[in-house]
């Protein structure tokens, strides 16, 4: 069960709409790094979790993506609203236009469809586990990849503030692991 | 812009509330650390007076019964999305 909070995590401010850092940017929404593929991979994970803790930190960091997923639908939505076709056409969006007009959609930055394969799930906690801390890295690797990219400031303080989240959710994964680790080495021990 | 209150309004919210998702976190590691668990609830209860207070003017902040509709008419789905309030 989920319930909605009609609010954004943080507040999501950009300077005017920019196409081109839209398209961009919406990679973290539909792209293999971004917020839907790390929500969904936790979410999805927690089942075959051998501990409650784990469950726990599942759910609770799983549930926190989704939240980031909504605040980068946000910046998406506000840096295309008010863009005119030929700023749309100019920025490579045209494409994206032809499909979907100016809605959003789970896209990487060139446009490819998110896929399921973006996210694994072995059922063997340790590489699980594993795979989480890999991806924290890696969603902060391509925050850090759209801050080089960005021209717009308020922008940025967004991005800034999704990738230090990035770094506590490592954290906490690596703790995770440790647990599960001690977890399992005594269970082999009984 | 009209929902510039509003918007300030929910910051305050928004601040209480990462302060609680992260105790949340760090308790769902340390889950002994008396200091945090002492911490996650002071801060519940300060969310929780925002938040009531935050509905009177706005309406629910939360669905499914987990809000109050305080006004005369249904309010949760008539003010401003998430995405249109203009900080
Ligand atoms: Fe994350």
């Amino acid at each position: 069960m989920w319930i909605y909070e009609k609010k954004l995590q943080i507040p999501v401010r950009v300077s005017a709409p920019n196409p081109r850092l839209a398209k961009y940017v919406i990679t973290q929404y539909g792209g293999p790094e971004g917020e839907l593929s790390a929500s969904l991979r936790y979410l999805n994970m927690r089942y075959s979790m051998p501990t409650n803790r784990a469950k726990g930190v599942l759910t609770d960091i799983g549930t926190e993506e989704l939240a980031h997923m909504e605040i980068v639908a946000t910046l998406v939505y506000k840096l295309i609203e008010g863009a005119s076709i030929e700023a749309i056409r100019a920025a490579d969006l045209g494409a994206h236009y032809a499909d979907h007009d100016r809605s959003l959609y789970w896209v990487n930055a060139a446009g490819v469809p998110w896929v399921a394969a973006y996210v694994s799930a072995t059922g063997d906690p340790i590489a699980d586990l594993h795979e989480n801390m890999a991806a924290e890295q890696k969603a902060r690797a391509v925050y850090e990849n759209l801050l080089h990219l960005s021209d717009d400031p308020l922008v940025n303080d967004t991005l800034r503030w999704l990738r230090e989240r990035e770094v506590v959710h490592f954290q906490r994964f690596g703790e995770t692991l440790m647990h599960v680790q001690e977890y399992l080495d005594r269970k082999k021990i009984f | 812009m009209e929902n510039k209150n509003q918007a300030q309004r929910l910051i305050q919210i928004q601040q209480l509330q990462f302060t609680a998702v992260e105790l949340n976190l760090f308790l769902d590691t340390h889950p002994n650390d008396q200091h945090v668990l002492a911490l996650y609830n002071q801060v519940h209860q300060q969310l929780i007076e925002s938040v009531r207070a935050y509905e009177q003017v706005y309406g629910p902040l939360l669905n499914y019964g987990y809000s109050p509709a305080l006004q005369n008419y249904w309010a949760w789905a008539e003010n401003p999305w998430p995405w249109e309030l203009k900080y």
